[in-house]
């Protein structure tokens, strides 16, 4: 609002002059706490940073050594959340924008159901990935059964922006294809999924970003074991459940902890950024089309 | 040939098979929900069925071993955990939201719109440890033991700030300019023209965002887990250290068999009721839509 | 999927269809046979239950250039995506009454549209090449309906190319975005592309309102040379430009909010003497 320059020309009343102050000192508040946690991670965890901590195996239960395994093991929860939630979502969030008519009753159904699942609570997405995945298909705590609990909770974030990327594909295309006789499918793959890619891309990126960050749903599912994992189906520990794990259950854990914690932001802020950067890509790209 | 009858090969069939396909794959996707229920449902049943849903709520304390299940303690640490940090994070969410729309310069706007995206992207099993590491020993020194609800409160209020600042937000830059160009019109100053138009015509939004902060507090794990004390209580003081429903399961499950595990599943299955009706205000306040 | 019936206007003798040229201007159908490609009978379509179009009944002939003309909001629009079946791409439109196209019901239900869509093409208002290069353009929809043979693509693109007049222009970039082309190249392009597909009915949406006069003149000529190889309906806003190119003419009019035809016939006769006050008034600019 560049119109309501910072000091105003006009006289102020006291209200006005009350409202400036709470609102640049509630900012001034969040921007100090945001600082002082990011700050504190960097200082404390700079300082035991280093390339044989990202490559070396835990010793003395992660007192020392590095967390070489458990990166292992994040990107193959990682990859197996993908593999599942990525097909399954695009499929959804095709259908959902070209296949349903606007207000049919089983689109809205479906949506329904995505935006409650995004709301439950990942330890109760936890709670039904050891029942479901490790018990009753017999996965057990494994790597499997962690990713595709993971797939669980990235799967409505992954379909609503994928769906909103394809909705703001130009009508004119699929008219255009329409017209040519072309199929649904056909207009799908040439047309309609490469112009919504950096979406797409966009979406993938904060689904990752989201699973990444997830501790609670992993907890019981992939579990623990901070051995470098041979298979999917063994147990793996991922870098949010290390932190957990070094800051409560292990005494002298903290800095290795830090450490961790200052490698997971720093992965989050790189993905999260160029999810960031798709996004704006594309609002820019639709610009210039239009 | 005739042009118009369609074959088995022709695309019509493809299309028709694809959108099949695709319905399916909605379908499933759909499923997911209705499994996590029936899941829940089921893993829980023999303890519902044995002692009855009253007992949850009845019995005076939590000590699965003697077979008393009551949940009060934990369902009130949370309740009390969620309202705290939505009291503080809701004016601060809003207050930070203005500051971008109405009140920073334009590049500080925009640095300071990129820090609450990135705050919001950062997971909680961190706030959980700076919060340990940091808050924790800081109120020791005025409070013994430091671990409290007080500072599982202020980790959840920064934990869901950012998603009040940015639906928040969302809402704000949803408002016509129209509106405020008719304020300014009128002679207004910024001070009147937010509280008396601003604000009222992004409510809508505004709630909803509320309420789904609301609904991650009290699904928040790690966070509270790690900095709110763990003691089965319920709370009498900002001091006192609590437990809350999500942090039980997180703590228990590593062990808990038979009886004790069912009644988890009921704590899961409670937390899933909160949040649904949480989810369904909110979706009936933004029109049908919540995220995205 | 390539269609053996010919919808082509060819004379009797038996000539290749691209030796065929039409009598004067203004003759009308010299045409094979007086049968019209397309019969529109009592044609009514609704958006969400608010009538759009009523009780149209109109012959369209073979190798003729037919335009409709009337104010905005009449369902000129909608009339043209009724006959290739777009309509049924928007929620909530209900089309009613009979379409024939070369005697076969364009709206029965088992019909295969993307074939009746390869054969009734259309070119929208506003250009809308994909986001693909100049070349992919052109040959994604043919391989679509397939077209695969390498020489046999090249040589339709660059036929159609040359049909448009945008072959000198574009011949040393085929593999750069579409969407770099002007204006005017982007229509020129779509219209390449409908016609790469070998359609017999081009169905054309103010072709030319988006362009520059120039470019504008650039298709117009265009269409006048497709007379005669294809069945063209146009729906224009220039009057002056339906007068031209126009074998026929149609002029639709809003009554109780639903577009209706009100008159048609030869474009001379719409023009020079029309039967109803209506169409006087319209085209010689006093109302709409
Ligand atoms: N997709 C749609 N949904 C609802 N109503 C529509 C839709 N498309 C057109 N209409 C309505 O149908 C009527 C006819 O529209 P149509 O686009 O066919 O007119 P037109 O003669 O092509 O106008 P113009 O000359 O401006 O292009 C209009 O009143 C319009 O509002
Ligand atoms: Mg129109």
């Amino acid at each position: 609002m560049a119109k309501y320059g910072l000091f105003s020309m006009t006289i102020t009343s006291n209200l006005d002059r009350f409202m400036t102050l709470a609102i640049w000192s509630a900012a001034l508040l969040v921007a100090a706490a945001f600082l002082w946690l990011l700050g504190d991670v960097l200082w404390h965890g700079a300082a035991h940073l280093s390339w044989s901590f990202l490559t070396e195996a835990p010793e003395n239960a992660g007192r020392s050594g590095g967390i070489g395994p458990i990166l292992v093991s994040t990107l193959m929860i990682l990859a197996v959340a993908v593999a599942a939630a990525v097909p399954l979502g695009l499929a959804t969030a095709v259908w959902l924008t070209e296949f349903i008519r606007p207000g049919s009753s089983f689109g809205r159904l479906v949506g329904l159901s995505l935006d409650v699942l995004a709301g439950v609570p990942s330890i109760v997405l936890g709670l039904f990935g050891n029942a479901f995945f490790c018990v009753y298909l017999g996965l057990g705590f494994s790597i499997l059964a962690g990713g595709l609990t993971l797939a669980c909770m990235v799967l409505p974030i992954f379909i609503r922006t994928a769906e909103a990327g394809l909705r703001a594909v130009p009508a004119d295309w699929r008219n255009g294809a329409a017209a040519l006789g072309l199929s649904r499918g056909a207009a799908l793959i040439h047309i309609l999924l490469p112009a919504a890619a950096p979406a797409l891309a966009a979406a993938l990126m904060l689904g990752i970003g989201r699973a990444m960050a997830e501790t609670a749903a992993l907890i019981y599912t992939s579990g623990y074991v901070d051995r470098m994992p041979s298979s999917l189906s063994d147990s793996g520990r991922a870098l949010a459940v290390h932190i957990y794990d070094l800051s409560m259950n292990v005494a002298g854990g903290d800095p290795n902890a830090y450490a961790s914690a200052l490698v997971l932001i720093t992965l989050l802020i790189i993905i999260n950024s160029t999810a960031l950067w798709l996004a704006e890509n594309l609002l820019q790209r639709r610009i210039v089309t239009a | 040939m005739i042009w118009f009858k369609p074959s088995i090969l022709s695309p019509s069939y493809a299309d028709a098979r694809l959108g099949w396909g695709l319905a399916a794959a909605a379908g499933l996707a759909a499923a997911i929900l209705l499994l996590i229920v029936l899941l829940l449902l089921r893993e829980s049943w023999p303890v519902l069925q044995r002692v009855g849903g009253v007992r949850f709520f009845a019995d005076q304390g939590w000590y699965p071993a003697e077979e008393m299940y009551g949940l009060a303690p934990m369902l009130w640490a949370t309740l009390a955990a969620s309202f705290g940090a939505v009291l503080l994070a809701g004016p601060l969410g809003v207050a930070s939201a203005l500051f971008c729309r109405h009140y920073a310069p334009f590049s500080v706007a925009r640095l300071y719109r990129r820090m609450v995206t990135l705050l919001a992207g950062i997971p909680s099993v961190v706030f959980g440890f700076w919060g340990l590491t940091v808050l924790v020993p800081l109120l020791a020194q005025f409070q013994p033991p430091g671990a409290s609800l007080l500072t599982g409160i202020l980790i959840l209020a920064l934990m869901i700030l950012p998603t009040v600042a940015l639906t928040a937000d969302a809402a704000l830059a949803a408002v016509p300019d129209a509106y405020l160009r008719g304020a300014a019109a009128l002679g207004l100053s910024r001070g009147a023209t937010i509280a008396g138009v601003v604000l009222p015509a992004a409510r809508g939004g505004i709630i909803s965002g509320v309420l789904l902060a609301t609904a991650r507090a009290l699904g928040e794990t790690m966070a509270v887990l790690m900095v709110a004390g763990n003691v089965v209580q319920t709370p009498t003081s900002l001091f006192d250290p609590v437990r809350t429903l999500t942090a039980n399961i997180a703590l228990e499950m590593a062990y808990a068999s038979g009886d004790h595990r069912a009644a988890l599943f009921v704590s899961g299955l409670m937390l899933m009721g909160l949040v649904i009706i949480l989810a369904a205000a909110a979706w009936r306040l933004s029109g049908g839509r919540l995220h995205g | 999927m390539t269609s053996t019936i010919d919808m082509h206007c060819r004379p009797a003798t038996g000539t290749p269809a691209d030796a065929y040229t039409l009598g004067p201007l203004q003759s009308g159908p010299s045409c094979c046979d007086p049968e019209p490609l397309i019969r529109v009978e009592n044609l009514s379509l609704s958006y969400d239950n608010k009538p759009a179009l009523a009780g149209v009944t109109l012959d369209i002939y073979r190798g003729c250039i037919t335009a409709l003309i009337g104010p905005s909001g009449c369902g000129k629009t909608s009339f043209l995506s009724s006959l290739n079946r777009l309509t049924d791409l928007i929620p909530g439109c209900e089309v009613e009454g009979r379409i024939l196209i070369n005697r076969q019901d364009a709206r029965a239900p088992d019909l295969d549209v993307q074939t009746l869509r390869r054969q009734v093409g259309m070119i929208f208002q506003k250009p809308n090449p994909f986001p693909l290069s100049i070349r992919r353009n052109l040959e994604m929809p043919l391989r679509e309906h397939g077209v695969r043979n390498r020489s046999e693509l090249c040589d339709r693109l660059e036929r159609t190319l040359t049909d448009v007049g945008l072959w000198d222009e574009v011949k040393d970039r085929l593999d750069t975005p579409a969407l770099a082309l002007s204006g005017g190249q982007q229509q020129r392009l779509c219209l390449a592309r409908a016609l790469a597909l070998e359609p017999s009915v081009l169905l054309m949406d103010e072709p030319c309102s988006a362009l520059d006069p120039l470019s504008s003149a650039v298709v117009e000529d265009l269409i006048q040379r497709l007379r005669g190889r294809y069945t063209v309906v146009i729906v224009t806003h220039n009057l002056a430009q339906a007068r031209r190119i126009a074998n026929y003419a149609g002029f639709f009019w809003v009554r109780e909010r639903a577009g209706t035809l009100i008159e048609f016939g030869r474009c001379q006769q719409i023009f020079e003497e029309p039967a109803h006050d209506l169409t006087a008034a319209y085209v010689s600019g006093a109302r709409g």
